[in-house]
């Protein structure tokens, strides 16, 4: 219950602090500082009426009291310098209201100077409010590179001075596109390595952003991409075993979530407008089309088709191709296929071998799903494809 | 003429960042006349490189690597952010005259002694 609060709290309350002292890693001490506090004291003394409030202005003064101690660090702290020199108490008071700077540090850590792997741990870190030890496992590596990596980032983001702010407006799209990107390769870590959780989290952080960002036609197609996925989790992994679409029990598809998707998706659409869809608007309603039955796929051939035009993505065209299958046949897709250069992609190989496995060119699709194999982390999917080459012997 | 010393320093394997105070011998010289300027850098972890690919500026975390390149002339900025920094860096770089651009904050500090 607490656990759940903190959860809700961290990203919030963090984001506060760091606009306060200026400093993201002097922010985290003193957020942990104030819940661990909390965690003492709330379950003995009652939760207080302004939770957050509470934390902030806790984790405030503990800041305050180690810069203090620490004078040197001042300088470097405008805000809180003036703060300390003007003695404002009222602002010290927990039941002051504080902005809500989530969206500032949201951009702080999609910065583009920042390399991928670095904008989304220090994501899940800041707003998800994950533990580095969490990220760590979610994307197997090391405690320690992770650890390093986000201290990196950290120390840049002061030493070089990114912004903590939403950025103008000329650079808004495409920050704006770091930011979606970045959860959404946090709900496709999830999807594809079946850690739910980390879907989870995915969501939260694009509720997030909806909450946030009303008015941004990607920020509602983004998450009800997001959600009409996630709606399927419970069917899509049965047992911890990889099912497809057309075999999944749809009594197990979450209702809830999927009502909530399509609003979502309704909202990003009224957004929109008329004229050429934006890049998660396109997928959101593809989601939504592959949910219904029986499947338009000449709808979603061409929902594709737009999409292709927009990114040139050959991983688009390939998505393409599996629609290209069911209209025209494994051989004409097959032919799409081949034209494509994704050597390295593990769905590629799987697509593939799907239909060369339809073709009766079994050979052909062994290689294939050995291939898909080799490139594919241990788990449900690699089981999943297992048991396809296992079918075909 | 002008000339520009360029100095390099071992990576430090914890780390840390550069002292913030400079050698005074160090300082001592930087004080003579025949010396104009200075400036001290963040570490090259706070680089970032921007680079031309298909007619599109690229960001890259981390100092400029590539031996063929050679190091052509510097530019200071004044900025509030390193946005502000960038801004003027891509400017440069989308007339596609350099093979990159590697930008970094300078380190503020006071002269040794002063």
């Amino acid at each position: 219950m607490l656990e759940d609060v903190f959860r809700d709290q961290w990203g919030r309350v963090l984001a506060t602090l760091v606009g306060v002292l200026g400093d993201i890693e002097l922010a985290e001490d003193a957020a942990q500082e104030a819940f661990a506090l909390a965690a003492e004291r709330w379950p003995r003394d009652g939760v207080p009426a302004n939770p957050t409030g509470w934390l902030i202005t806790t984790a405030r003064n503990r800041a305050i009291d180690r810069i203090r101690r620490e004078r040197t660090l001042v300088a470097k702290t405008g805000q809180l310098e003036r703060e300390l020199r003007d003695g404002s108490e009222e602002a010290m008071d927990e039941t002051a209201t504080f902005p809500d700077e989530r969206l500032e540090l949201i951009f702080t850590c999609c910065h583009p100077a920042l390399a991928l792997d670095a904008q989304v741990g220090l994501t899940l870190r800041t707003l998800g409010g994950l533990s580095t030890e969490e990220i760590a496992r979610a994307f197997l590596i090391p405690f320690e590179t992770m650890s390093k990596r986000l201290t990196r980032a950290k120390h840049k983001i002061r030493d070089a001075r990114i912004p903590f702010a939403v950025p103008p407006g000329h650079l808004l799209p495409e920050r704006l596109d770091a930011a979606l990107a970045v959860i959404y390769l946090i709900f496709n870590e999830g999807w594809g390595g079946g850690r739910v959780d980390l879907s989870a989290d995915a969501i939260r952080l694009g509720r997030s952003l909806v909450e946030l960002m009303p008015d941004e036609a990607e920020a509602h197609a983004l998450l009800a991409l997001m959600l009409l996925g996630h709606a399927r989790s419970a069917a899509r992994l049965l047992g911890g075993e990889l099912v497809l679409l057309d075999d999944q029990d749809r009594s197990l598809w979450d209702q809830r979530l999927m009502d909530e998707g399509r609003q979502r998706l309704e909202r990003a659409l009224a957004l929109h407008g008329s004229g050429a869809g934006g890049l998660y608007l396109i997928q959101a309603a593809i989601a939504d089309l592959h949910l219904r039955e029986p499947r338009n796929w000449e709808e979603i051939a061409l929902l594709y088709q737009q999409l292709e035009r927009i990114t040139g993505s050959p991983v688009v065209t390939m998505n393409r191709a599996i629609a290209v299958a069911e209209l025209e046949g494994p051989q004409a897709a097959l032919a799409v296929l081949d034209r494509l250069e994704l050597d390295g992609y593990r769905y590629y190989h799987s697509t593939r071998a799907d239909f060369l496995r339809r073709l009766g060119r079994n050979d052909e699709a062994r290689a294939a799903y050995a291939r898909a194999l080799e490139l594919t982390q241990p788990g449900p999917e690699h089981r999943f494809l297992e048991s396809r080459l296992a079918d075909l012997s | 003429m002008k000339y520009v010393l360029l100095n390099y320093t071992k990576a430090d394997p914890a780390g840390e960042r550069q002292p913030r105070e400079m050698h005074p011998a160090v300082a001592a010289v930087l004080e003579r006349p025949d010396v104009s300027g200075w400036v001290r850098l963040q570490p090259a972890e706070s680089a970032t490189t921007l680079s031309l690919e298909s007619r599109k500026v690229l960001l890259t975390d981390g100092p400029f690597v590539d031996s063929k390149e050679f190091l052509a002339g510097l530019i200071l900025v004044e900025a509030e952010n390193l946005d502000g920094a960038l801004a003027v860096a891509s400017e440069l770089q989308e007339l596609d005259v350099t093979a990159a651009i590697e930008v970094r904050p300078v380190l503020e500090l006071e002269l040794g002694g002063a």
